[in-house]
């Protein structure tokens, strides 16, 4: 059986919180409990300055395996606005990386 | 829990208190026992595919939260004492009807303000009640020169006659599928982020959706946001400056003939007089006046300006810099000589979907809805309609600035109640808060209808009328596409919708409302005719219908003769031509051309208040968890974001002694506000950047605390009346001079 992931283009993550409301709308979880979390980057090349989003999926992460049964995406894969989060088999993801940079890949608990 | 065992889905249109934005998203409501289980986004509808919000999905907790207001309330001690008591529909709609009644008949319909905040569903309902009431004085009180759309309206009304947007696909319903769509080449977004922003009649992450596909943006902001680092171009101009900047890039696309020829000589009126105009605003000159270096200044217009298509999108800036009327236009003015008028990836004429009015944007609209007597009657006694040639001539409101000032000063006439509908300008929208909180305090009689109590209901309420979310209530939706109705999924206490509460009341201060229609469903079908569909056709098909190619649908409408009356091929302009010698603004007694001016309380235009308060805030800077005033008390959002921050550069902070995460006061001559610091380079040293909308629900709320609003309520700070000789535009929110204290021990 193969092993699922979530594979998140940052480049193009411009930081909503869309995805850790929908992992606790999902699960039910209260204030204080998300299974993803949204991270900030600000930072300066030698260039200029730059902004990065990271959404960080942790150990409360199980990939709405409910939903999934159910034949539909995890709930922040749905609702993501900027459409940037792709949940798969961890063999197809892997392609995407390869296809453009600022892009990774967690494969949760 | 999908739907079946139990499970009904309801498919909805967002535009209402709930998730509380513009936008137009396409929802879908699963009820399990009368009680809201889940909302999912629904990846019919062509708005969002799919997508949500973090507002959208924390509707539950809104919803069904403890503090929300489920009965109408009367008060029961004195103003501000926050004691009410729970009374029925019926009591609280006699004690409106007579006291209103008795208001008409003593002083005038007029001396009633009705006054709503931001742009979504209330507009319909409030513009309804006040027109049968017999008031002209609808307002957006609090939000001085009207700074948020309408300038920018009334800009694109006079120079195309139309409205415009920049085209993401979203008028056809394959969407990016459509053959007919092109991406664009670029998009010159002003004055906004768009992705953290709901902005008017429009998704924030279209423009991301056409960035992954190659599109390049220009982002004129003093900021750096997350867009601003993705842009091919940062015009990162001193704040206010907006105007000079547009003249600017003009200047350059005129000069160096970049400008698109045919399109010009075919469809354009006034090009001489514009090019004579913009003769005084060298790159050079306008690096001066903006801080944008002249080479940036080419050279993002030149990117523009060679673009085989290029959209256009503006924010709020744009209404708040001074003579925001004026600013919009030079920037209509980009678009049109560059020839991106209603083409695919340019910027697309926008009309109310299928024609149907909701929520009416312009004259022509609220004459059709209320006819030309009553309109031409109110009119003479609108605040600030006989002051403000524009403001008389675009849209219904009232003045807002002029319209507090009557509540202060009784003139032109006295003002002695207000209906203050799913809006809470003291926590919100108000400049010089203080002086809205005094003026409205002396009113015989304010009604507010909410969701949930705030400064203002605290503050004025005589009586609180319980306002449903839009998962509670049946209404409709025309903001440009698609057309979208919501439907009742749940009940909420005695919660009622902004439409049934204003259509009880209308029938009881006017007889002929009765006469009409027998029911909200009623009327709401009366408006979804033109369109040739009801409201249960629309729920029937998903709740949404785009409209099918005709006036209402790009593209080259113009070439077709889609956009005049008479059929002709043109604009619908006076003269059936894009003016860019506006012959509309000259009958508003403004300049034809656009012009720059420096913001009237800027570091430019007044050294000596700059020397005291050396640093330029800009307020409102918009955050995702949050619309406006809203959701402070909705624990999955605020625990994403629990304190007010100011963004201050490490370099100010650093001379000042502040550490990041330190309380600090905000402050100049109107007042001081806390915040907490957090150092951060996307602004510039001499600038400040911060949220409005900030009071803490989780503080007392009898006065004088008022649920913290006078520590943390921004635009205290921000001086009136409007910067702008129309009456529309001004608002002095992003140019406010300012300093920054220490607090006794960091504040802790």
């Amino acid at each position: 059986m193969s092993r699922y992931g979530l594979m998140i283009d940052y480049d193009f993550c411009t930081g909503c919180h869309t995805c850790e409301v929908a992992c606790q709308q999902e699960h039910d979880y209260p204030a204080g409990k998300c299974g993803i979390k949204l991270t900030k980057f600000e930072y300066e090349t030698f260039e200029k300055l730059c902004i990065d989003y990271l959404p960080f999926p942790n150990d409360l992460c199980d990939l709405c395996k409910d939903r999934v049964a159910a034949g539909e995406l995890p709930s922040c894969v749905k609702h993501c606005q900027a459409a940037v989060m792709k949940y798969g088999p961890v063999d197809e993801l892997v392609k995407d990386l390869e296809e453009r940079h600022k892009r990774v890949l967690f494969v949760p608990k | 829990m999908r739907a079946g065992e139990g499970v009904k889905e309801y498919k909805c249109t967002v535009w209402s208190a709930g998730a509380g934005c513009h936008g137009s998203c396409g929802q879908k409501l699963y009820v399990k026992d009368g009680k809201l289980i889940r909302i999912e986004g629904d990846e019919n509808n062509p708005w969002n595919q799919g997508r949500s919000c973090s507002r959208a999905l924390a509707l539950k907790q809104y919803m069904y939260h403890p503090d929300r207001i489920t009965t109408p309330l009367k008060r029961d001690g004195a103003r501000g004492e926050g004691k009410f008591v729970p009374i029925s529909w019926d009591e609280a709609f006699d004690t409106i009807e007579r006291k209103m009644k008795g208001i008409r008949e003593e002083f005038g319909a007029e001396s009633i303000l009705f006054c709503q905040g931001t742009g979504r569903d209330v507009g319909g309902p409030i513009s309804f009640l006040a027109y049968s009431y017999g008031s002209p004085n609808w307002v957006q009180l609090g939000l001085s020169g009207q700074s948020c759309y309408t300038p920018r309206l009334g800009a694109m009304k006079a120079t195309f006659g139309d409205f415009m947007v920049a085209d993401c696909s979203q008028f056809l319903e394959k969407r990016y599928d459509d053959p007919e769509f092109e991406y664009p080449e670029v998009i010159l977004v002003w004055g906004q982020n768009p992705p953290p922003t709901c902005p008017d009649g429009f998704f924030g992450h279209w423009i991301v959706d056409c960035m992954k596909k190659g599109t390049q943006v220009i982002c004129v902001d003093p900021r750096h946001t997350w867009m601003t680092t993705r842009a091919k171009h940062h015009l990162q101009l001193r704040p206010g400056t907006d105007g000079a900047l547009a003249l600017g890039m003009l200047n350059v696309i005129i000069n160096e003939g970049i400008y698109d020829k045919e399109f010009v000589a075919k469809w354009c009126l006034g090009f001489e007089e514009l090019k004579e105009r913009v003769q005084e605003y060298s790159p050079e000159k306008v690096a001066g006046i903006t801080g944008v270096p002249a080479d940036t200044i080419v050279s993002a217009s030149r990117t523009y300006a060679k673009a085989k298509n290029a959209g256009g999108h503006w924010g709020l800036a744009v209404d708040t810099a001074p003579e925001g009327t004026t600013v919009a236009q030079a920037i209509t003015h980009l678009w049109a000589i560059t020839g991106n008028i209603d083409i695919p990836g340019g910027s697309v004429i926008a009309r109310p979907s299928h024609g149907v009015t909701t929520y009416p944007y312009t004259t022509e609209e609220l004459v059709e809805l209320y006819g030309q007597e009553l309109v031409t009657k109110l009119n003479d006694k609108r605040i600030g309609a006989n002051e403000y040639k524009m403001v008389r001539g675009f849209r219904g409101w009232a003045q807002p600035d002029r319209a507090i000032e009557a509540c202060k000063t009784g003139v032109p006439y006295p003002i002695k109640g207000a209906w203050i509908q799913t809006c809470n300008p003291l926590g919100g929208q108000a400049t010089r808060t203080k002086y809205h909180y005094e003026a409205l305090k002396g009113l015989d009689f304010i009604v507010a209808v909410d969701l949930f109590h705030n400064p203002t209901t605290m503050a004025l309420a005589d009586i609180v009328l319980p306002a449903a979310t839009f998962a509670e209530k049946e209404t409709f939706r025309s903001w440009w596409v698609p057309l979208g109705v919501t439907q009742k999924a749940v009940q909420v206490g005695e919660c009622k919708s902004d439409w049934e509460i204003n259509f009880e009341l209308a029938g009881r201060l006017n007889p002929e409302i009765r006469q009409r229609w027998g029911s909200v469903r009623e009327l709401i079908d009366s408006r979804l005719q033109r369109a040739g569909l009801t409201f249960d056709k629309l729920v029937e098909q998903g709740s949404w219908a785009m409209p099918p190619d005709g006036p209402f649908k790009p593209y080259r409408r113009h070439e077709r003769g889609l956009l005049r009356h008479d059929g002709v091929p043109g604009f619908n302009t006076p003269s059936g031509k894009i003016e860019l010698y506006s012959s509309v603004y000259k009958g508003f007694d403004i300049d034809p051309l656009p012009f720059y001016r420096e913001p009237v309380n800027g570091p430019v235009a007044k050294p000596e208040l700059a020397q005291q308060y050396p640093l330029t805030m800009i307020s409102g800077t918009r955050n995702p968890l949050f619309f406006h005033s809203e959701h402070r008390s909705i624990p999955w959002l605020r625990e994403k974001c629990p304190e007010p921050l100011v963004d201050i550069h490490p370099d100010t902070a650093k001379e000042l002694g502040i550490f990041d995460g330190e309380w600090v006061f905000i402050e100049n001559q109107m007042g001081k506000v806390k915040r907490k610091a957090s150092l951060s380079k996307t602004v510039k040293p001499n600038m400040i950047n911060t949220e409005h909308g900030w009071w803490k629900p989780e503080l007392e709320g009898a006065e004088p605390t008022l649920f913290g609003v006078w520590d943390y309520q921004i635009n205290q700070l921000v001086p009136g009346p409007q910067d702008s000789q129309s009456g529309f535009g001004g608002g002095q929110y992003k140019v406010t001079q300012v300093k920054l204290t220490k607090m006794p021990e960091g504040g802790k």
